[in-house]
Parts: structure tokens; C-alpha cells; sequence
């Protein structure tokens, strides 16, 4: 092979050894940097220059054994000269306040750097900022997205999501919120914040709330991959070792939740030989970690819900009794109309149409379920198998109204055209 | 070190019509809270209680006018100056201030240098 094609090959391999690394080492990287720069912005600057320097040096050293030490020391080596030429001067805000602990001695570069993710994470997710806030900035400091992809993410353009970022960057640094992990008293409700961040980012990739898609892929991908990143950092956490199981089972549904034509699939209708094996295995024995604190966290619960379905051979096989209990057990620990519903739902399959109508029917004044898309739509479906179908067309049309998914638009006016006589 | 100003907030007609021994008691809150704040790392610089917003007075450019500048329902109706290293800190006294009937606002006081 001529050597020029040879270097094209290699150029490409680079380029995706430093994609690679961009989303498996970000926030290693930039969590690292920050340490030393005490200056969120400055660490950003210097990591995404490391970052751009690695696409050519690479190309001349080949990709190092460990790129994520190799990106540091770039990116460290970078602020320290930028702080060195600069002073203070540049800096527009008070550095950060971190907790007084003597420098580990192996942080020299020779022996890898200690991992400050957690602290990057918990600061993103402190409760002093307000939760778009949180998941903003999130997704740019320690998924390493753009301000564009944040801003596309949810929907809102550029110049705001800019704004939200330099507002919440603003407050860490001027109302001096401390980059550093919490005391063990206070770490639970640090990590809840940052699984609900997580948990709100699936979701939201999930059951994207508007736009043509049932899903996100990227949002989704990105919290999946988040989440692990909490387990590698908190691995005996049952609440993080709960949600990442519910995501895997969630996700492990993906490819089959629509159809080719893009039509929404119920679980009743996907092809369960196409659900992705490893990602429930994987699941399933997380579940089981997590069921074993007691009392067992909301996200462990309703990943062993999924996880029931994930493991039923076929929809007629579904134990509706196992699922009704554990939504009672999650309605105890985590009381909130949105899992009633869904108990009320598994009622349905688990004891008739009537009896899930009687419990729905009870919700029926819940102030948190006024709007609520699905409560309609599911009192439609226990209507409809009832055959009390005039009413059903009524719950139907009710929940077009609350529904702005596209795919979910279409499945709704699909089962109102067959309750007409037309076509599913 | 960064100093804070937390703002207390709360519903003045409780005041209005609240017991003797209520105020002795919110009093006695008051004093115990002083006492506490240096075990959270953080020092007491001030503090006051204000006289209802019935008294207050606002001024904007030359023309006056009688009572607050905003009416609310909570209404500002004392302060303390929190010398602290950290928000958490200025938060963790935050939430040992005696507001009953209302909360706290806590704010960075703003450095020159």
C-alpha cells in the first residue's frame, strides 16, 4: 500500500480514537483539570484544546495506551501555562472553593490522576440550582456536549441555553458552592439529585415530550452511559445500581418499541426476540443487587417491573400479580398519582377491565393527573376492552388533546379510527 | 471566607396575632440558633429584626410613598450577616434559622477586588 494511503487510514483511526475518548474520558479529563484550575470555564477552554491537539499529535505518536492520562497532562500542562502568563486578570470569576486536603502524592502524572467525577457530577446536580440548571450543565461539563447539542437536546435555542449554562456557572462560582463530594451524611440526597438528573435525561430521550420521534437516541445513549459512569464511582450505591437497571431494561425494549413505519408498538405487540438479551442479563442481576436494601429505592422497584416484562417468553405470560405488588410496594416508598396510575393499568391485566376502571376511576381527581396525557388514554383502553366503546371514543379524543407525540398522536387516532369502524 | 446575608422572610400577620408566649418562644429559637452558628464553621457578623412593612416608607427617584417596596405575602422582616467558607455551610446555618412562618433567602454579599 502507498504510504499516503497509509496515513489517511491512520488519520481516521485517530479521529475516532479521540471520539472514543471524548465520550468515554470528558469528564475524567475536565473533572482533573478543574482541580487545577479552580476555574470551571478556563478548565473547559484547556480540555477541549487537548482535545483538538490529540487529532494531530496522534497522528504523529500513535493513540497512547491510556488517552484519558495522556488528555489530562495536556490539558493540565495547558492551564498551568495559561495561569502562569495570565495571573488573575483574565479571570472574570472568584475561583472555586475546594475542600482542604493534602495533594495526592501519586498525582504526578506518572501514575494516572485520582478520580474527580464525582465531585464534578455532584456540584453539576446541587440543589442550589434549579433543575434545568442542573441537567444543563450536566450534559456540557461531564458529557462533554456542546452548548448547540445541549441547546438541540431540549429543544430551546443556542443563545438560551448559553445563557442558562453562564448563569448556573456564574452561581457555583460567585455563591461559592464547593466542588468537592459531600460528607457520607449528606451524600444520599446529593446522589438522588444527580440520578434524577440522569433518570430525567432517559426520559426525556426516552419518550421524547414532543418532535416526530418516540426517541432520543443520543439523550438516551447519554444517560445510560452517565449512569454507569455513577456505578464505577458508587458501586455498592443500591439506589445507582436500581437505576441503571431500569434504564438497561427500559432501553433494552428500544428497536422495537415503533414499528418500520414509525407506529408506536405496545408491549403487548413488540417482538420479544428482538429485545436485546444481554442488556436484561445485564438488568436482571442489577435488580437483584438492588432489591437487597432495604427499604429498597423507587428506581430498584420499578426496574424489577421492567424487569418482570423483560422476562415474561411472551405478553400472555406477564405475571400481572407480581407487577400489581410491586407497584404497591413503590407506591409506599415512593407515593406520587403517576405510579397509582400505573398500578390501576396493571390492575386491569391482572384482575379484568373492571377492576382497573374502579381503581383509574378513584385517580380520577388527583390535581397532579389534570392534563395528564395518560390517564385518559389509559381509562380509553379499559373503556374500549369493556366495549363501552362511546365512552372510550370520548377517553380517546380527550388524551389526543393532552398528547404532543407525534407517534403517540398517531397510535391514539389509530385505535379511535378502529372504535369507528376504519382501519387500526 | 465569603459573607452571607440571609434574608428571612415570613407572613407578618402571624406576628400580629401571635401570643405572648409565642414571641418569647420564636425569642428563645432566636438565641439558640446565635449560639449554634459557629459549630458549622461559620461566624455571626450581624443581625437584626425589622419593624412591620406598616412602617416602612419607599422612595423611588423623588416620589414617596407609604409601605414596602413590593407587597407580598412574605415579607422581609429580618436579617443576619453569615461570615461562611462555603455556600453549603451558609446553607447548613440557613436551615437552623427560627422562620416559622415563612424561609430564608440567602444571598453572596458582593467582593470588590
Amino acid at each position: 500500500m502507498p504510504p499516503a494511503a497509509d496515513a489517511a487510514a491512520g488519520a481516521g483511526a485517530v479521529a475516532a480514537a479521540v471520539a472514543d475518548a471524548h465520550r468515554r474520558e470528558w469528564a475524567f479529563v475536565l473533572a482533573a483539570t478543574v482541580r487545577v484550575t479552580r476555574d470551571i470555564d478556563l478548565a473547559e477552554e484547556c480540555v477541549q484544546e487537548a482535545f483538538a491537539t490529540a487529532l494531530t499529535d496522534w497522528r504523529r505518536t500513535g493513540v497512547p495506551a491510556r488517552p484519558g492520562a495522556w488528555l489530562t497532562t495536556a490539558a493540565r500542562r495547558r492551564a498551568l501555562n495559561v495561569l502562569r502568563h495570565s495571573g488573575v486578570e483574565r479571570r472574570a470569576l472568584p475561583l472555586l472553593v475546594e475542600e482542604e486536603t493534602a495533594p495526592d502524592p501519586r498525582d504526578d502524572g506518572a501514575h494516572g490522576y485520582p478520580d474527580d467525577r464525582l465531585r464534578l457530577v455532584v456540584t453539576c446536580c446541587h440543589p442550589a440550582l434549579d433543575r434545568p440548571a442542573q441537567v444543563a450543565l450536566t450534559l456540557r461539563l461531564v458529557c462533554g456536549l456542546t452548548t448547540a447539542e445541549v441547546a438541540r437536546a431540549f429543544l430551546v435555542g443556542e443563545p438560551t441555553m448559553a445563557a442558562r449554562l453562564t448563569r448556573a456557572k456564574k452561581k457555583i462560582a460567585v455563591a461559592r458552592i464547593p466542588y468537592r463530594v459531600p460528607p457520607p451524611e449528606e451524600l444520599p440526597a446529593r446522589v438522588d439529585a444527580v440520578l434524577t438528573v440522569v433518570h430525567l435525561l432517559f426520559t426525556t430521550g426516552h419518550a421524547a415530550p414532543a418532535g416526530e420521534e418516540l426517541v432520543r437516541r443520543d439523550l438516551v445513549e447519554r444517560a445510560v452511559q452517565l449512569c454507569r459512569m455513577l456505578r464505577g464511582l458508587l458501586p455498592r450505591d443500591p439506589a445507582v445500581a436500581g437505576l441503571l437497571a431500569l434504564l438497561l431494561l427500559t432501553d433494552a425494549r428500544r428497536e422495537t418499541r415503533t414499528g418500520e413505519d414509525g407506529r408506536l408498538l405496545l408491549l403487548e405487540e413488540q417482538d420479544r426476540s428482538r429485545w436485546d438479551r444481554p442488556a436484561i442479563a445485564e438488568g436482571v442481576a442489577l435488580v437483584r443487587e438492588a432489591l437487597r436494601s432495604r427499604p429498597p429505592s423507587r428506581y430498584a422497584l420499578q426496574a424489577a417491573i421492567a424487569a418482570v416484562h423483560a422476562e415474561a417468553p411472551a405478553w400472555t405470560d406477564t405475571d400481572w400479580a407480581e407487577i400489581v405488588a410491586l407497584y404497591g410496594v413503590l407506591a409506599s416508598v415512593w407515593p406520587s398519582p403517576v405510579v397509582a396510575l400505573n398500578r390501576a393499568v396493571a390492575v386491569g391485566f391482572a384482575s379484568g377491565p373492571a377492576a382497573g376502571l374502579a381503581a383509574l376511576d378513584a385517580l380520577a381527581a388527583e390535581p397532579q393527573l389534570a392534563g395528564y396525557g395518560y390517564l385518559p388514554a389509559a381509562r380509553a383502553d379499559l373503556l374500549r376492552r369493556l366495549g363501552r366503546d362511546a365512552e372510550a371514543r370520548e377517553a380517546y379524543t380527550e388524551a389526543l388533546l393532552l398528547t404532543p407525540n407525534a407517534v403517540e398522536r398517531e397510535f391514539l387516532a389509530g385505535r379511535l379510527r378502529a372504535l369507528d369502524g376504519g382501519p387500526g | 471566607m465569603a459573607r452571607y446575608l440571609i434574608l428571612i422572610y415570613e407572613d407578618e400577620a402571624r406576628y400580629a396575632t401571635a401570643t405572648p408566649e409565642v414571641f418569647g418562644e420564636i425569642t428563645a429559637e432566636h438565641d439558640r440558633f446565635a449560639a449554634g452558628v459557629e459549630q458549622h464553621g461559620a461566624k455571626l457578623l450581624g443581625g437584626d429584626a425589622l419593624e412591620p412593612t406598616a412602617t416602612a416608607t419607599s422612595v423611588r427617584g423623588t416620589e414617596v410613598t407609604d409601605g414596602p417596596f413590593a407587597e407580598t405575602k412574605e415579607a422581609l422582616g429580618g436579617y443576619y450577616l453569615l461570615e461562611a467558607p462555603d455556600l453549603d455551610t451558609a446553607l447548613a446555618v440557613a436551615r437552623t434559622v427560627p422562620a416559622r412562618f415563612g424561609g430564608v433567602e440567602v444571598r453572596p454579599v458582593m467582593t470588590f477586588d
